[in-house]
């Protein structure tokens, strides 16, 4: 810190705690992820990832592609990016076939 | 997003200002660019960011890297952002640190202020339904209790306290003899501190206070007119003259052997002059430290101090203050030990959740073996919290610290002085309230000002000469 300076105990382990977590998150406008997640706007829980209200999670297994190919929702599927991008190729209408898709092993 | 200066102090420098952050407990010091960021941020309704990066003369990164930093250290927040109130223990059972053994119910004075036996006593104190002395047994018991509920910590203190203590000597010598074997086959230290009113030391006794390096507390009033005002004998007789010659003797047989001996002041109205009291216990009789406390006590009693009272305290501890400021500044040190203690709990940035450790890492026992959250509470009805033989009993003591809890304190919420003050004395507030986890509403304007008071000195002794207070770091490590 330039215009800051700590003097007490405590103030000096506070500023080795903003210094450290600096270091470690950022935010992600700050780092240089071009694809998947940063590019989509997220504007809130009422809307999904294309900005429509129709169907919102109806039925629920329609969920799946806002969390797999936009990662429009934080989820446990595997990496549709880079590792799995076929993973849910066997799954084209989720309501049938969600059957079909299988796990992944890292 | 609208931003907002945080509840906090300034002291300000030629250059800037230092801020103590109570959020926090942080002390910084700002450059005068900082200071005035601050200042634009000091409004109840906050101010858009960007409405001031853009207003803002200086450069906009500049500025935002100036109002980042105060927003990294806690000073300007979110409106918005709330801090959700949480009363959490630490992980219960917590560990004893401290116990404090009144070995004596009795005394040989007949000091009208006492809390114990006078008018301002406690249900239960003084009403003679327990022993008078604690028994060897029950020393011996309460210091294996302290040694099994110290778990891990590698040191102990054992306090006593009375009464009078030293008129339970036989108590004390097997409570010292136990804890130091205890200590030996437990790899543990084990620290010994004593409160007495001087009446009988006697060379044997100074001899052992030596040996078991106490820390020993003499309760004196000053001279003697400010002595024997309440400080007498049964008689009436006041005690200045009895005890005076045997405290030299003890300050002579001390010097430089064992910890700084401390003068403990009761203040009652009207008020001494403090410098000259300090003077006299310092200079004339040899004391390494003074303490003040002003009387616990109803505000009806003649002793009570009264409003202009505090604000002459107040002026009266500035002045020592003064002092203090002029000894560190020159690397002495001062032994007002009211400030000393302050000024080390605000270098250390003590963030109290509990006002003391009273039922968390202290309890007292009375001369029957029962546990009070501290010394000021054994042998009364309030708040008994177990005995030695069965422990303590956690659900009481768990409700108990729940409620004293300084969140649990809403007039405490938005007061700088919090971490520090906590709400103030448990006992203190069952004597004027009858609710001990209830705040000291009385005297907030005069913790505020006497904890103003301590940041000004920091901030002072900071600026001139910064390494004064690596003396705290030594012996607080």
């Amino acid at each position: 810190m330039k215009h800051i300076q700590p003097v007490n105990r405590k103030a000096k382990r506070l500023a080795e705690w903003v210094a450290g977590s600096r270091d470690e998150v950022r935010a992600l406008q700050d780092t240089d992820t071009p694809f998947g997640c940063t590019t989509v706007f997220a504007p809130g829980w009422e809307v999904d990832s294309g900005g429509g209200t129709h169907g919102l999670c109806q039925p629920i297994e329609r969920d799946l592609y806002d969390c797999y190919h936009s990662c429009y929702w934080p989820a446990q599927v595997p990496d549709g990016l880079t590792n799995w991008p076929s993973w849910a190729e066997s799954c084209g209408a989720p309501m049938n076939d969600w059957k079909n898709i299988d796990l992944v092993f890292p | 997003m609208k931003l907002r200066t945080r509840s906090h102090r300034r002291m300000p420098t030629r250059d800037g200002a230092f801020v103590y952050l109570p959020d926090s407990a942080s002390i910084v010091r700002l450059d005068a660019e900082a200071v005035t960021v601050l200042d634009r941020f000091e409004c109840r309704e906050g101010l858009e960011a960007a409405e001031y990066l853009a207003e803002t003369g200086r450069g906009r990164d500049a500025a935002a890297e100036v109002l980042e930093e105060l927003c990294d250290v806690g000073a300007i927040r979110p409106v918005e952002e709330v801090r959700p109130p949480s009363s959490s223990l630490p992980p219960m059972p917590f560990p004893l640190a401290t116990l404090v053994l009144n070995v004596s119910s009795r005394c040989n004075l007949s000091c009208t202020y006492c809390y114990e036996y006078g008018e301002d006593k406690l249900p239960g104190q003084g009403e003679g339904k327990r022993p008078a002395s604690m028994s060897p047994e029950t020393a011996l018991r309460s210091i294996d209790f302290l040694f099994e509920s110290a778990r891990g910590r590698r040191d102990v203190s054992v306090t006593f306290f009375g009464g009078e203590t030293l008129l339970n000597r036989e108590a004390i010598e097997a409570a010292v003899d136990h804890a130091e074997g205890l200590a030996r086959a437990t790899e543990k230290r084990v620290h010994f501190a004593l409160t007495t009113n001087a009446t009988l030391l006697d060379d044997d006794i100074i001899a052992f206070l030596i040996d078991h390096r106490f820390g020993v507390n003499i309760s004196i009033d000053g001279d003697r007119a400010s002595h024997d005002r309440h400080r007498s004998f049964k008689s009436g007789r006041g005690s200045y003259d009895t005890v005076v010659p045997k405290i030299r003797r003890l300050l002579a047989a001390a010097r430089g052997r064992t910890r700084p001996i401390g003068a403990r002041v009761t203040l009652t109205r009207p008020l001494p002059n403090l410098r000259d009291l300090y003077a006299h216990l310092t200079h004339d009789i040899g004391f390494d430290e003074v303490g003040f406390a002003p009387v616990t006590s109803a505000p009806n009693r003649d002793h009570a101090l009264l409003g202009d009272d505090y604000d002459d305290l107040l002026a009266q501890y500035s002045a020592l203050a003064d002092d203090y400021v002029a000894a560190a500044l020159e690397g002495h040190r001062h032994g007002f030990s009211n400030l000393g203690d302050l000024l080390r709990e605000l270098h250390e940035g003590v963030n109290k959740a509990h006002p003391c450790g009273a039922g968390l890492g202290l309890v007292g026992v009375a001369t029957d073996g029962e546990l009070g959250l501290c010394h000021r509470f054994v042998e009364s009805e309030a708040h008994p919290i177990g005995d030695i033989e069965n422990g303590i009993d956690e659900d009481r003591r768990r409700e108990f610290l729940e409620k004293g809890h300084v969140n649990r304190k809403i007039e405490c919420a938005t007061c700088f002085a919090r971490p520090v003050c906590a709400g103030g004395c448990y006992h203190e507030a069952e004597v004027r309230y009858g609710d001990a986890s209830h705040p000291n509403l009385h005297y907030c304007d005069w913790i505020r000002a006497w904890t103003d008071l301590g940041l000004r000195a920091y901030a002072r002794i900071t600026d001139a000469n910064p390494s004064f207070f690596q003396r705290f770091e030594r012996t607080s490590s």
